[in-house]
């Protein structure tokens, strides 16, 4: 075995593959995850422990499965993760621990994620049940949304012995994970469905169909519904457009519209009674995951898509398997693009896209190289339907009808260390804090909420109620 | 899952529900509305609220059956569930956050087009129970369609009746008839509230432009999650887009696109025919 080189994953052939929407990675058989965890070379200093936001002892789980000791490697994850089986599949690893391994300094990185991925779902596939649960004690806590934030916070304090409601906008539970993500990148029956499951059987209570600020509010949440604390983990869902001419034409869709009619509804099932609409030809604007996860959708559905990316490869956010994974499947890019107008034909639908051509300048706040306008390089593409995946803010619904909450200029919640907000006894964490970023940070953030409102209850009121 | 029960018809076409929801009839204000999944496979359609009872915590939804979704949800009886029923959606209507006294001062005209009969009830109700009286005009097709009419004489000042084929009440469309108010009787309205098919709200803009009349209208979109989310119901409205979930359903009329908005109706018009279509086969 060549110890600079990966033990090779099995995945579905690119051929095959665009015309479902079974997962894309099949996962390593144990023998395979046995040689990978072999090429770990249990560095002294640790450098991928340093570069996980959540600082999972990484070589020490690995060094499990080499030993064939999955369910232990299983309990090591669960001392710093609530949700190993998503984020190896869904973390960014080369731009994380992977980065950072040894073994990538000659050959390639071990497959950390892939590594965490086999445990979980080994775990998963043998009952194994991680953690454990304290005797109730009495105090109540409220989550808003279900996303990677909400799961993990509540599963957290269940654990503490509260008794947790979880409070959910939409009908389904999951967040992001359910409506945004792909079932070709994260089951939904397989992988998702039982990190609820385990979540009610921790006797977490789920309340689809409450839109906080809405159907109900924090305070009545707090004052008259007996709750000692909250937790907001609602998430980034508000999504930008562009602000160009034409962008309300018809086939013009923001990626959440497009993605949360197949995912959420299961648009893309003959028996669902959603439908969802795309063309012969697809431009899908942005390259981050969600770009990816819209145009790999497209494609799915028929399409013939194409990318369309102001900066360039090097550039692109998205996870690096994700691009490639778009390749293969048929994906095409257009980098250094920006589109300035959306055209229509008589009848209000969309005809083209015209488009400018960009090169890279000066770097920007964000360190990256300022994508600029090469002057009169506009150009058509034809292209039937636009999907833009620009990404998305926090929805100012919640901050707009809760006194006292403050936020950012981007709207997105301010907290202290502990996950506090402006408001006592009001914790936030995930996507609604930092703006849309990773389900690893999310859930990271909701375990520092989640023992921060340990903390604030039982300075206040005590180890244990009565109620 | 969402108990409903209370069911009747109004008019062939249109069925009237009392759900218990008690946490949103307990939160709805007049204006809003709500989104309703029949069962596991169902689309989320919005539907306005058409009236509500903290006491027995039900909320009352009219509907038109026009496509698969509104005639699944019809054929639903009594004692049968909702999958989900989430709201109160969007924002109340204005008045409900100013100030009576202000309010008090203003006369209000409210047109209410077929099914647009139903949430105009609510509103003309919050009026009354307000000590104020509005003037309200419900206009149909035909007189079968006419529905509410008892209901809305008791909350409303006056109420005209109209219909386009001249088979009960005024003959002619909801727009003579304000032209009749208007023109020929002196009326002098400060606000006209206007809810109904796209098309109905956008030629009683036109025509209240010109009498310079405020008209505010409720929207009726496409919708798929109605929390700001998704962006479907983006309507341009004084040249800015919004989301009718979150910024509406209810805008100022004469500002609204209105050939924009009704293009934008149509855009799932092939895969809803389709629908239609596969649902007739499995009957
Ligand atoms: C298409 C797509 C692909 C992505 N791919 C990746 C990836 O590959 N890797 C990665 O690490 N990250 C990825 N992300 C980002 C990641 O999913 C998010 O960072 C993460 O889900 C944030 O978790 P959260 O719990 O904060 O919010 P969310 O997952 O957004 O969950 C928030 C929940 O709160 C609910 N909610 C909102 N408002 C209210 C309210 N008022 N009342 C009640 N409930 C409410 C929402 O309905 C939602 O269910 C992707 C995101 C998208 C959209
Ligand atoms: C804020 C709001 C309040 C509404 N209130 C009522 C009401 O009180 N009573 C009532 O009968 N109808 C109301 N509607 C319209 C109702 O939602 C549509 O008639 C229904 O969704 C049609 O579904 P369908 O499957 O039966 O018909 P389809 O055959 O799917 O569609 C028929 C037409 O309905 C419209 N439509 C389709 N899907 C949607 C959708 N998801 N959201 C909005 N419009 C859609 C489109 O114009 C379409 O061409 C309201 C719509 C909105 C946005
Ligand atoms: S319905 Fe999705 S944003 Fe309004």
């Amino acid at each position: 075995m060549d110890m600079f080189k990966r033990v090779p994953i099995a995945v579905q052939d690119p051929k095959e593959r665009v015309k479902n929407f079974d997962e894309v990675c099949l996962g390593y058989t144990a023998e395979e995850a046995m040689a990978e965890a072999k090429r770990c070379l249990q560095c002294k200093h640790k450098p991928c422990v340093g570069n996980c936001p959540v600082r999972i002892d990484i070589p020490r789980f690995i060094k499990a499965i080499a030993d064939g000791e999955f369910e232990q490697a299983a309990h090591i994850l669960a001392e710093y993760t609530a949700l190993p089986a998503v984020c190896g599949r869904v973390c960014p690893q080369e731009t994380q621990c992977e980065e950072k391994c040894v073994r990538g300094i000659k050959g390639e990185a071990v497959s950390i994620g892939k590594l965490e991925r086999f445990a979980a779902d080994w775990a998963r596939e043998n009952n194994i049940k991680v953690g454990k649960t304290k005797e109730k004690n009495g105090f109540k806590v409220a989550v808003i949304g279900s996303g990677p934030a909400g799961i993990t916070c509540a599963g957290d304090l269940a654990k503490e012995g509260y008794d947790v409601t979880i409070f959910e906008a939409l009908h389904e539970p999951g967040g992001v994970l359910v409506y945004g993500i792909p079932e070709f990148r994260l089951p939904k029956e397989s992988v998702v469905k039982p990190e609820i499951e385990n979540l009610k059987r921790l006797g977490v209570k789920i309340e689809t169909d409450v839109v906080v600020g809405r159907t109900v509010t924090i305070d009545s949440l707090l004052n008259d519904e007996g709750f000692h604390a909250v937790f907001i983990g609602s998430g980034a869902g508000l999504p930008k457009f562009m602000g160009i001419p034409g962008e309300n034409l018809n086939g013009v869709f923001s990626a959440n519209e497009f993605l949360t009619r197949n995912n959420l509804m299961k648009a893309y099932r003959e028996d669902y009674d959603t439908p969802i609409k795309v063309g012969k030809k697809v431009a899908v604007i942005g390259g981050g995951n969600v770009a990816m996860d819209a145009a790999r959708t497209a494609l799915r559905l028929g399409s013939d898509v194409t990318i369309v990316y102001r900066r360039t490869e090097k550039e692109l956010p998205a996870r690096v398997e994700e691009v490639h994974h778009a390749k293969e499947e048929g994906v095409k890019f257009e980098m250094l693009t920006n589109p300035v107008e959306i055209i229509g034909d008589e009848n209000g639908w969309v005809k083209s896209i015209k488009c400018i051509r960009m090169e890279l300048g000066e770097p920007d706040e964000s360190g990256r190289r300022r994508p600029v306008p090469i002057e009169g390089s506009e150009f058509e593409m034809e292209v039937d339907t636009v999907i833009m995946a620009l990404g998305t803010s926090p929805n100012p619904l919640i901050a707009s009808t809760t006194e006292g909450l403050e936020v950012d200029k981007r709207g997105c919640i301010i907290v202290d260390e502990n996950g506090q907000t402006t408001r006592e006894g009001v914790f936030a964490g995930g996507d609604v804090v930092t703006g849309s970023a990773t389900v690893i940070l999310a859930m990271g953030a909701a375990r520092t909420a989640a023992a921060g409102i340990d903390k604030y209850i039982k300075e206040k009121y005590g180890e244990k109620t009565e109620a | 899952m969402f108990e409903i029960v209370e069911k009747k018809f109004l008019a062939p076409n249109i069925v009237s529900m009392d759900i218990l929801a008690p946490r949103v009839a307990n939160s709805a204000k007049p204006g809003q509305f709500v989104i309703v999944v029949a069962d596991e496979k169902g689309e989320r359609v919005p539907l306005t609220i058409c009236d509500y009872d903290t006491e027995r915590g039900t909320v009352k939804i009219v509907i038109q059956t026009i496509g698969a979704t509104t005639k699944k949800i019809a054929q639903l009886e009594k004692g049968d569930y909702l999958r989900d029923f989430v709201g109160p959606l969007g924002r109340p209507s204005d008045y409900v956050n100013e100030d009576l006294e202000e309010v008090k001062k203003r006369k209000y005209l409210f047109v209410a087009g077929g099914v647009g009969t139903a949430p105009v009830y609510p509103q003309a109700k919050w009026f009354k129970e307000n000590g104020i009286d509005v003037d309200v005009i419900i206009g149909a097709k035909t007189k079968e369609l006419i529905i509410l009419e008892d209901k809305m004489r008791e909350v409303a000042g006056n109420l005209y009746v109209c219909t386009d084929d001249g088979s009960y009440g005024f003959g002619g469309m909801v727009t003579a008839m304000i032209e009749e108010l208007v023109e020929n009787q002196g009326k002098k309205y400060d606000v006209i509230v206007a809810i109904g098919p796209m098309i109905m709200m956008k030629f009683v803009c036109l025509l209240t432009k010109k009498y310079g009349i405020k008209t505010i209208v409720s929207l009726n979109p496409i919708m798929v999650d109605g929390t700001g989310m998704c962006g479907a119901c983006r309507v341009n409205v004084g040249g800015e887009t919004k989301f009718a979930c979150v910024d509406g359903p209810e805008f100022d009329g004469h500002l609204v696109d209105w050939d924009l908005a009704l293009q934008r109706l149509a855009q799932y018009k092939k895969e809803e025919e389709e629908l239609a279509k596969r649902g007739e086969e499995k009957v």
